[in-house]
């Protein structure tokens, strides 16, 4: 029992947590900024898919990890703008969308490792992010330990969290991007231009989800490897939910993802007599339980989902 | 100086014709009524001018300059503001923010709420439009969300405000007090145009009024110039009465009776508070009230969509409350549901289908449709029912509303019934289909059935029930035989008449 509490309390549980949560934190983000908008959009594992394959390309490409974000980020950017195509140009169903995307990008990325790399497994290795050190922070004892040391994309996404909530609930763009959400027709008649503002948050939400992905293949590994985003993306989506469509709220949900995952590898590591499939569970057992309860009180924007035709 | 210009606008939608080659001039500083029934092309001609349609054909006059108008941000900026029939407000949003967004105020790229919220306040207080600039637009009447939509409009600086339907979803005070902004809009400069169906209000508020009907423009008259009957023959095409004859009736033993009964929502709430009803044969009760106060709730609960919390309902002394829908049909209760669309018919159905919903069974042999007996009772429901439609076999999704509730009204009377629970039977239905539904519903009393009547509409329980009751938060609140409109305002807006207003008027009655 004193075991298991202390791994629970563990600082280094706490540690591994935040990085788990990284690529699911970017997702969430991408997902609210979607959702928002009035888009469902399952299509975030395929993005995250997508940022994971772009990046290793990038650095496989250049040996220099930065370039390979940057190629992350056009990747993402590209598959946000493709389903923006096909969920408002052509008034797809949402989720069909999503689905259909997912499925495309896992065939892509496996197709083109082959051509690439002859192996429809894992990539060749390529170089990685490296930790970035912050002199004074990495010494302060317990923030140092949480804080301290992380690669760029991790210090990344604090600064996105809190931009993106600043973006959504502070900035004429997010309060337009919120009334685009719940009531389209409302937004036409207001003026805004709905159309750019779903196009220009969809791209954005694949932007984000390329840094998700990136942190996936270069930050975590230093190879790309089939479906590896291994329904990340959904997990994110369900973040999003349960934080309220709220980019806090996303950052925060995530990380209780990301922290019981954790807490399940550091168990399998005690030799508790349970076998490690049992406790493989606890992570999911726990999504489900805390989506059950977050969707009965939950409220998505009310337009979400819903196409507006103009008669123009 | 001739501020609008419509010159020949065409709008389709598909094959159907819904604006025809309209000409119309508004004149700077008016108030120009668009008068029609419902399908007349008013909203239609009005999404023309504020760029949510394209129309096909012909020019738009602004200002005496030509302009084509192709999107609403092109009408706001060119001084148009429109008012929209279904309020165009986001519910979990402030109603400063509703107001605000589109054209935030600025502080270091932010939108800076003070500012806002002082800028809605002056705009506000300027016009006398009272809104709380901090609260979520759900948490708002009806009537304040009307006064957040104008103050959209006069937030955009227009000069132009268009107004479709304000008033169906208003109480009289409501109304009395929306005109007089309207006519302070006016004092101050700026040039209305009013969509209404109501012959009333056109009288009252408007200097000019164009009439509409399918789709084309009748003719533009003074308002001085004209009556509520000569403007009734332009909006129908023949002569209409627009005062039903309403005989005595000899009422009989109880049909119907509700004892008590109350019904808690979701959250502990009480939606109904132990409400006491009973009709006799022969006698139209009328339910009036502001919708939203347990008019619904009431109508579900009688008609068996909802299980009531508490108390008892009694149908030809035969308790139905436990019983389900089809039981009660079976015992004589017809329903006009008040949501045509979603409970009254199925839109994707053919006529005849739609007609023997619910009926079905009496049209059936060994578990097959009998077709012909179908087809010869449907043609007797629409030609005694007037339907105008093409064929039987039109989908109902075809037909216009006032045709889709002749449908309605049509299978619910032909059934023979003991009660009839008629909610807003004329909701959004023409003035000619309108006299024709009332004529239908004091036939049903002449025939000795029991009538509720819930409904918006005051003219209409004035003129129709015998009894009225008041309903408010989910209680009767006054029932009376005799009520003036004034009276039936206050207490459905839950104001009580004071004593001695009520003398005065009880004297009123007596020396009338
Ligand atoms: N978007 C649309 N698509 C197809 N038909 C429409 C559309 N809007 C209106 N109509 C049809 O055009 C006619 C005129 O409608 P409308 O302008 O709303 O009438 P009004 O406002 O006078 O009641 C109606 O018969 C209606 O069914
Ligand atoms: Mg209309």
């Amino acid at each position: 029992m004193q075991e298991i509490l202390e791994v629970i309390f563990n600082i280094n549980t706490f540690s591994a947590a935040i990085r788990i949560s990284v690529p699911l934190v970017f997702a969430a983000i991408g997902g609210v900024f979607s959702e928002r908008a009035g888009i469902i959009n399952l299509g975030l594992e395929g993005m995250l898919l997508t940022g994971a394959f772009a990046g290793v390309l990038g650095s496989y490409l250049t040996g220099n990890p930065y370039i390979g974000i940057l190629f992350a980020i056009m990747g993402g950017a590209l598959i946000g703008f493709i389903f923006a195509l096909f969920t408002i140009k052509f008034e797809a169903n949402h989720v069909v969308a999503g689905v259909g995307l997912n499925i495309l990008m896992l065939g892509i990325t496996t197709w083109l490792m082959q051509i690439l790399w002859d192996s429809r497994g894992t990539s060749v290795n390529v170089t990685g992010l490296s930790e970035i050190t912050i002199p004074i922070l990495s010494s302060i004892p317990i923030l140092g330990k949480l804080f301290g040391s992380h690669n760029i994309l991790a210090y990344l996404m604090f600064i996105v969290v809190i931009f993106s909530w600043i973006i959504l609930f502070k900035t004429p763009f997010g309060l337009r991007l919120r009334v685009v959400g719940e009531y389209q027709k409302a937004a036409d008649t207001l003026g805004i231009k709905i159309r750019k503002i779903q196009y220009t948050s969809l791209i954005f939400s694949g932007v984000l989800c390329g840094l998700g992905g990136a942190y996936l293949s270069l930050g975590h590994l230093n190879w790309f490897s089939m479906n590896m985003s291994a329904g990340r993306g959904y997990m994110a989506l369900a973040a999003n939910i349960f934080g309220g469509w709220n980019p806090l709220g996303a950052f925060g949900a995530s990380y209780l993802f990301a922290y019981t995952d954790a807490l399940q590898m550091r168990m399998q590591a005690l030799n508790l007599n349970v076998p490690n499939e049992i406790i493989q569970m606890i992570p999911y057992i726990l999504t489900i339980l805390v989506l059950a309860g977050a969707m009965i009180r939950s409220r998505p924007p009310a337009g979400l989902g819903k196409h507006y035709k103009t008669n123009r | 100086m001739n501020i609008i210009e419509f010159k020949g606008i065409t709008k389709k939608f598909g094959d159907f014709i819904a604006n025809d080659k309209i000409d119309l001039t508004i004149k700077k500083g008016e108030i120009h009524c668009l008068l029609g029934e419902n399908g007349a092309g008013k909203t239609t001609l009005m999404n023309n001018l504020f760029g949510l349609y394209n129309p096909e054909e012909g020019e738009i006059f602004l200002r005496e300059k030509p302009c084509k108008i192709d999107n609403p941000h092109k009408a706001i900026e060119l001084g148009l503001g429109m008012i929209h029939q279904h309020f165009m407000l986001i519910d979990r949003l402030t109603t400063t923010e509703n107001i605000i967004v589109g054209e935030e105020p600025l502080k270091n790229g932010l939108v800076d709420m003070k500012k806002a919220r002082e800028q809605v306040k002056q705009i506000s207080d300027n016009y006398h439009l009272a809104v709380k600039t901090n609260e979520k637009i759900e948490n708002i009447s009806v009537g304040e969300q009307q006064r957040v939509e104008i103050l959209k409009v006069l937030y955009r600086k227009a000069e132009i405000l268009i107004f479709d339907e304000p008033t169906a979803v208003l109480t009289p005070q409501e109304v009395n007090n929306l005109f007089t902004t309207l006519r302070e809009l006016k004092a101050g400069g700026k040039t209305i145009i009013f969509i209404t169906h109501k012959l009333e209000e056109t009288m009252n508020i408007s200097d000019r009024v164009t009439v509409l009907r399918k789709g084309k423009v009748i003719g533009t008259v003074n308002t001085c110039d004209t009556s509520p009957k000569e403007l009734a023959r332009m909006m129908v095409g023949r002569e209409v009465l627009l005062n039903v004859n309403k005989e005595k009736s000899d009422v009989g033993d109880n049909v119907l009776e509700v004892k008590d009964i109350s019904l808690t929502g979701k959250h502990k709430n009480l939606l109904l508070k132990n409400i006491n009803i009973s009709i006799r044969k022969g006698e139209i009760v009328g339910i009036a009230g502001v919708s939203g106060n347990g008019q619904l709730e009431l109508e579900e609960c009688i008609a068996g969509l909802r299980k009531v919390t508490s108390g008892k309902i009694i149908l030809d002394s035969e308790d139905i409350t436990h019983a389900p829908t089809g039981i009660r049909r079976k015992r004589g209760l017809s329903h006009i549901p008040s949501d045509r669309l979603k409970r009254g018919l199925v839109p994707s159905y053919s006529l005849a289908k739609n007609i023997i919903l619910g009926n079905q069974d009496s049209f059936t042999k060994n578990g097959f449709l009998l077709q012909n007996d179908i087809n010869k009772y449907c043609k007797e429901v629409l030609e005694k029912f007037d339907v105008r439609c093409q064929s039987m076999n039109d989908t109902a999704n075809n037909l216009s509303g006032g045709n889709q509730q002749k449908l309605v009204i049509g299978r619910e009377l032909s059934t023979d019934p003991k009660f009839i629970l008629a909610a807003q039977p004329t909701r959004g239905v023409d003035v000619g289909a309108i006299e024709f539904i009332h004529n239908n519903i004091l036939e049903m009393r002449k025939q000795n059935k029991a009538i509720l009547l819930i409904s918006a509409e005051l003219e209409e329980l004035l003129s129709l029930a015998d009894r009225i009751l008041v309903i408010y938060e989910g209680e009767i609140v006054s029932k009376k035989n005799n009520y003036t409109k004034e009276e039936l305002g206050l207490l459905m807006a839950g104001k009580k008449v004071p004593e001695e207003e009520k003398k005065e008027l009880e004297n009123r009655i007596q020396n009338d």
